[in-house]
């Protein structure tokens, strides 16, 4: 056991090294970004003002220093678990995040359970009757889940289900519902009729990249040894595809659907902002608007703590997966 | 033109129906910008205003268009010391908690309001002039200002009045928590879920009288096609900022509502006039040449180079009224003697040959492209008309957070551009309001000329101004507004386009007497059956 252990846990250290100077790395480009793009004041402050209360206001928020000395300020404070307080809402930036967290990620466990539910069921029959109606029909569909922009989709979406139809709400996060001392939308039914058009809307790109995916992996393993070894052996068909086919596919899906969950977290902005949904992204493109830096700043450290975490994890999943990956081969 | 005031008349038949007999029920608004706080100090900014206002009363309340009505001061007036007003305070009115509100809370409101920290666009220039508070008694207050003041009244109907026993040591977090959020306004707070929502319920107990609508809710929609699809899908009753691009559509269906009225926001351009050079004007060739917009008549022929109603009518698509001037008719202190430019682009080249510009010159517009109405496009518009008397243009428009910086430029050197549009509205509803801060002489003591970008600067208009901004009496402060305006348009201080025409849809049944101030709020929207 423990020659395994003790490779593993070198290898986490050694990541988190790593981590740490990505982070140092990026606040500074995004202090020196967003202080090239302009002063907050300029788009916060009433035009009423008058030049006294600009100046206190700009002093008031700590913006009449050079970017360094602001950034050394933000170090600071950083050290001692502190992201600063958002210029706009006045509230501590991690705590807003925090407050926006659940429904992004409530949004993008939804759509990965949907392209996944989806995705593979479709991608396996593609893959195992490449030539059927139904294989090439699956196939082509996959091909406007791609390239269909999501902005549109989503309208498309809210016209059919919601104004036509009127089954669906337009946007919004619904009501939420308690289990086991966690609120989510996931609980409640009016929850789920307002998570299902953005869910879906987010899921369509992910549920084509998956049904691709498998697809190519099936017919890629269909013809190995192994497979007409064990058919050979005489296992029934369901057992050499479900155990023996499924198994070794998922190596690849595991590292795509752990980046992609990333991506979906991270960039979930165009179904957020035309679902109205109450998460990160909306909240991230608004502070971009008006260059409310400490919660750019906040929410960039956390997304990518995120995709470190979870390439770390992809990672470790790889050598349990298949057990020929050995962690201290894999280069950081 | 009869198809843009038939539209422009929807807003004014919709103002014309009567509340009907209150009948308990719920409302919910789709917000094109959300408020970024429940506490009514910390950011003065259109949104958190018009949502401070169901929960917050003032002083003195601005109707449907900025008329100054009693609020929680039922008379006010200069006493016979011309520098001290008193306000003569409702009684009987009760905090929503229970508590009574008396002159302590003013007191404790003009202490707290201009000392939020960490506030990025405070209530202080609106309480600067005050240099002295007494309470004469619970329900009397005298303040006192350093010169005669008659804004007073105008400046108090912006700052809300909060409780002093609920807000003493509160901060921002306590006021969106709700815990602070006590107010004497027809609403009460009920809950604030950034980014999804904010809920108020009705103050029964309110002076005004018991609210129309049982609940409210507020919800940010930001993106404008899905804002018209909540309205169109029934989840919301009443949305703001219909894109003008929909509006005939919308005109069509029999679903749906839409209300229209004037905004006090007037759509402008800056023009470099203080600058010997100026960045973004060169010679055809690219070489420097002395500014040309110091001089007045090339300034004007720019201004009649510009046709107005091309503007209003193919980029506004109608939804708009050609500017002349800085207020839309009907406002305080408006003149009656400005005309809306005539286009003469005959008129602009022989204006600009005679000025020695007979081959024209070279000049970059700029603008912002995600603040105003079809900003972006109405930049474009205008560098065509130029082009047209025969100037090289190019355009330059970028995001408002790229744009308001580079505009406004540092102290000493000023704007980076030469000719920018930019909007203004009046937040006092009265012509001194962009006069000062567009017009005036740049002056930091004073804080005149806070936006004036093109650094115009004019002894006889500062003139006028100060002494309109001394003038108690009403008559002769507007006469005084009026003539400052006229002479600031006949020596092209700035050169408005249109006046922005705000559109307000409703389901069926419901109606939204439009706003001057383009705040939406639930105390305007009426039952129209």
């Amino acid at each position: 056991m423990a020659d395994r252990l003790l490779p593993m846990t070198v290898f986490i250290i050694r990541r988190l090294l790593q981590s740490v100077l990505v982070l140092a790395i990026m606040t500074v480009i995004v202090f020196a970004g967003v202080y090239a793009i302009g002063n907050p004041i300029d788009i916060l402050i009433s035009p009423d003002a008058t030049q006294a209360e600009r100046e206190r206001a700009i002093a008031d928020l700590g913006l009449d220093q050079p970017w360094y000395v602001q950034y050394w300020v933000f170090l600071g404070n950083l050290l001692q678990g502190d992201l600063g307080r958002s210029f706009v809402f006045n509230e501590p930036a991690i705590q807003l995040l925090l407050q926006r967290m659940p429904a992004t990620l409530e949004l993008a466990a939804a759509a990965m359970l949907i392209s996944l539910v989806i995705g593979i069921p479709l991608g396996m029959w593609a893959g195992l009757r490449p030539h059927g109606i139904a294989g090439k029909t699956i196939m082509s569909g996959s091909i406007l889940g791609f390239s269909l922009p999501n902005f549109w989709q989503g309208m498309m979406l809210i016209m059919i289900f919601a104004v036509i139809l009127g089954w669906l709400p337009s946007g919004g996060r619904g009501e939420l519902g308690s289990f086991m001392g966690i609120e989510s939308s996931l609980f409640s039914l009016d929850g789920w009729s307002h998570l299902i058009l953005p869910a879906t809307n987010l899921a369509l790109f992910k549920t084509s990249l998956v049904i691709r995916l498998t697809r190519a992996s099936i017919q890629e393993t269909i013809n190995l040894d192994y497979v007409k070894f064990a058919r050979a052996k005489g296992l029934s068909p369901r057992r050499v595809i479900f155990v023996h086919v499924l198994k070794n596919i998922m190596i690849p899906l595991v590292t795509i659907i752990g980046l992609e969950l990333g991506s979906v977290i991270a960039f979930a902005v165009v179904t957020e902002t035309v679902f109205a949904w109450p998460g990160m992204g909306k909240l991230i493109i608004d502070s971009i608007f008006v260059l409310d830096r400490p919660v750019i700043v906040a929410y960039l450290i956390i997304i990518v703590m995120m995709f470190i975490t979870i390439n770390l994890v992809v990672d470790i999943l790889y050598s349990i997966l298949d057990p020929r990956v050995r962690l201290a081969d894999i280069k950081a | 033109m009869s198809k843009r005031l038939s539209r422009i008349a929807l807003g004014a038949v919709a103002a014309t129906f009567m509340a009907a007999p209150a009948l308990a029920e719920d409302l919910v608004i789709g917000l094109a910008s959300e408020p970024t706080s429940i506490d009514p100090h910390f950011h003065n900014l259109g949104p958190n205003n018009a949502f401070g206002r169901h929960i917050y009363d003032r002083l003195i309340n601005q109707g449907s268009n900025q008329e100054l009505l009693p609020g929680l001061a039922e008379s006010w007036f200069v006493t016979d010391d011309p520098t001290v007003w008193q306000f003569n305070l409702r009684q009987g009115v009760t905090w929503h908690d229970g508590e009574p509100f008396t002159a302590e809370d003013v007191a404790f409101t003009f202490e707290r309001a201009p000392n939020v920290p960490n506030s990025p666009s405070g209530y202080g220039i609106y309480l600067a002039q005050i240099t002295d508070v007494t309470i004469v008694d619970d329900y009397t207050i005298q303040v006192r200002t350093a010169d005669p003041y008659p804004l007073m009244p105008n400046d108090l109907s912006t700052v809300a009045i909060v409780s002093a026993h609920a807000g003493a040591g509160a901060t921002t977090s306590d006021y969106n928590s709700g815990e602070a959020a006590i107010g004497t306004g027809a609403y009460r707070f009920v809950e604030y879920v950034p980014g999804d929502r904010i809920v108020v319920e009705a103050n029964p107990d309110h002076w005004g009288g018991a609210p129309e609508w049982d609940t409210v809710t507020f919800r940010p929609l930001t993106s404008a096609p899905a804002r018209v699809a909540a309205l169109l899908s029934g989840d919301v009753d009443l949305i703001a900022g219909v894109p003008t691009a929909d509006i005939p559509q919308l005109a069509d269906n029999p679903d749906v509502v839409l209300s229209q009225g004037v905004s006090n926001r007037v759509i402008y351009f800056h023009i470099d006039s203080s600058r010997d050079v100026t960045p973004m004007v060169t010679a055809k060739d690219g070489s420097e040449i002395p500014n040309p917009f110091l001089d007045v008549n090339v300034r004007r022929a720019i201004s009649m180079a510009i046709d107005r109603e091309a503007i209003v009518d193919e980029v506004m698509e109608g939804i708009a009224i050609p500017a002349g001037q800085l207020l839309p008719e009907g406002f305080f202190g408006v003149s009656e003697n400005i005309e809306v430019p005539e286009y003469d682009p005959e008129g602009a080249r022989a204006l600009l040959a005679e000025a020695g510009h007979p081959d024209g010159f070279r000049v970059v517009l700029h603008g912002p492209n995600d603040r105003y109405i079809n900003d972006a496009a109405i930049v474009q518009a205008v560098a065509q008309m130029l082009t047209r008397v025969g100037l090289d243009t190019e355009v330059d428009t970028m995001p408002r957070s790229v744009f308001f910086g580079r505009a406004t430029g540092n102290e000493e050197t000023g704007s980076e551009f030469s000719l920018m549009l930019v909007g203004w509205g009046s937040g006092t509803g009265e012509a001194s309001s962009p006069l000062k801060s567009l017009i005036a002489t740049r002056d930091r003591a004073r804080g005149f000329g806070a936006s004036n970008r093109g650094r115009f600067s004019d002894a006889e208009i500062d003139g006028l101004i100060e002494e309109a901004l001394r003038t108690v009496d009403d008559d002769a402060r507007a006469a005084l507004l009026a003539r400052a305006t006229e002479l600031a348009m006949e020596r092209v201080a700035i050169i408005p386009t249109h006046f922005q025409v705000n559109t307000w849809a409703t389901r069926p049944g419901l109606a939204y007497i439009p706003r001057t101030d383009e705040y939406t709020m639930a105390e305007n929207v009426v039952r129209s059956e």
